[in-house]
């Protein structure tokens, strides 16, 4: 969708304001909504493309207001409720409902270490030729999807090369939307900073961006 | 004080202390549902503030450094040679390290979300996720170095490196001069979260207090 989240060649947003030594949290409700996040995503009832897009509905007026961990708040409670995990009325009062069944087993303590260790890989084993190969100048489609994509706006219409293969990834704009993992190659695309903004741009310079096969098209 | 400083300072605890009660609400609500167990939710905050963090990178790239082999095997595959040193998983599954030289400068960005390499560098700090760094890395990364104290030869490449995918990217800083006789533990200490970002070059010499 063309939301507020794709932000890449905006102007206006002001100033970059590093911390020094910026804790890992700033308030302990910060840790408990990543911890959170993290914990009921053990569930599987949705996936990181799914969580991305939540964040993404969330109006942009809004998503600039919030702070981060708050966007991630939101797209959780929405998430939970969505898929049935709570009610409305649940987190509204922040008692459960008698009627509802208490669910076992929580990710247990013990299974925190191997979720961070080993991680999920997204690559997938398929066996098919890849569509483009490595100095092949592509073009990413001009698309404009509803749902979630991660084909930013700028590079949209815009010809790159081939830097590298990456392998068969997971397509996120069906798995957003449970339609499917439809995996398929995903390629590092390399886009030179005049093709992108032009020519007062330092012409050696360029931005690669990772595609997945169904954003590009031959040049 | 002005009322007006008052109330801006009512309004301004009030958003925060009405999330920490909401969140402390929610918690309870997942407990009682058997959805999440408080002492995993302790564990994961405890992994992230005190076992995944920069200082996991900083050993990748101090050996990379000291290692011309093992800077090999991290520019062809860099999940198996970070793995080497028992770091990997979450946010980490699939990494690429890009190397910076005296003609080439890498900067990472995720322009549609906050995608970082936590397996080498921990959680994001604020900047990094917010729209200033996002909107402008792909559009003026020269600008934006500049805004963090590095200014680059003109004739120096910049790359900037959008994690649209899962792939995640660590900067290889280039190695300060002068630091032939630092062993590992030493070089690792003049790597920060910044250079490998890419919004800074590595430390020129070991900071004060390092022992």
């Amino acid at each position: 969708m063309n939301g507020i989240h794709d932000l890449g060649g905006m102007h206006g947003m002001g100033p970059i304001q590093p911390e020094n030594n910026e804790p890992v949290f700033h308030a302990r409700w910060e840790a408990r909504v990543y911890a959170m996040a993290r914990a009921m995503g053990a569930w599987r009832k949705w996936n990181i493309d799914a969580s991305r897009h939540q964040r993404e509905l969330i109006p942009p007026a809004e998503w600039l207001r919030m702070s981060y961990y708050e966007k991630w708040l939101a797209g959780l409670i929405e998430l939970m409720i969505d898929k049935g995990l709570v009610t409305r009325a649940e987190v509204e009062s922040g008692r459960a409902s008698p009627a509802s069944p208490k669910a076992t087993p929580a990710l247990p303590v013990e299974a925190v270490a191997p979720l961070t260790v080993k991680g999920s890989p997204y690559n997938r084993e398929v066996r098919v030729a890849p569509r483009f190969q490595p100095g092949q100048v592509v073009r990413a489609r001009n698309i404009n999807p509803v749902g979630h994509t991660r084909l930013p706006r700028y590079v949209r219409a815009k010809s790159g090369t081939i830097d590298a293969i990456h392998g068969v990834f997971v397509f996120p704009d069906t798995n957003a939307h449970f339609k499917g993992e439809n995996p398929q190659y995903l390629y590092s695309v390399r886009f030179t900073a005049r093709e992108l903004w032009g020519e007062q741009t330092t012409p050696q310079d360029s931005v690669y961006v990772d595609l997945w096969d169904d954003y590009l098209e031959p040049a | 004080m002005h009322d007006s400083d008052h109330d801006h300072d009512e309004t301004h605890k009030a958003i925060p202390s009405d999330l920490a009660l909401r969140v402390t609400a929610l918690e309870s609500l997942l407990v009682e549902k058997g959805l999440v167990d408080p002492a995993a939710l302790d564990a994961l905050v405890e992994t992230y503030e005190h076992k995944i963090g920069p200082r996991n990178g900083a050993k990748v790239v101090a050996r990379a450094w000291a290692d011309p082999s093992y800077k090999t095997r991290l520019l062809a595959d860099a999940t198996a040679a970070i793995a080497e040193l028992g770091f990997g998983g979450l946010q980490g599954e699939h990494m690429v390290a890009v190397e910076n030289t005296p003609k080439v400068h890498n900067l990472v960005v995720c322009t549609l979300c906050s995608c970082y390499p936590y397996s080498v560098l921990g959680l994001p700090p604020v900047w990094y996720k917010s729209a200033p760094y996002r909107s402008r890395a792909v559009i003026d990364p020269r600008g934006v170095l500049r805004e963090f104290g590095l200014e680059l030869p003109q004739d120096t490449e910049v790359r900037v490196w959008d994690s649209t995918a899962e792939i995640r990217y660590l900067v290889l800083p280039q190695r300060p001069v002068g630091t032939d006789n630092l062993g590992q533990e030493d070089l690792a200490s003049l790597v920060t979260r910044d250079a490998m970002i890419g919004v800074a070059q590595a430390l020129a010499s070991l900071p004060p207090g390092t022992p």
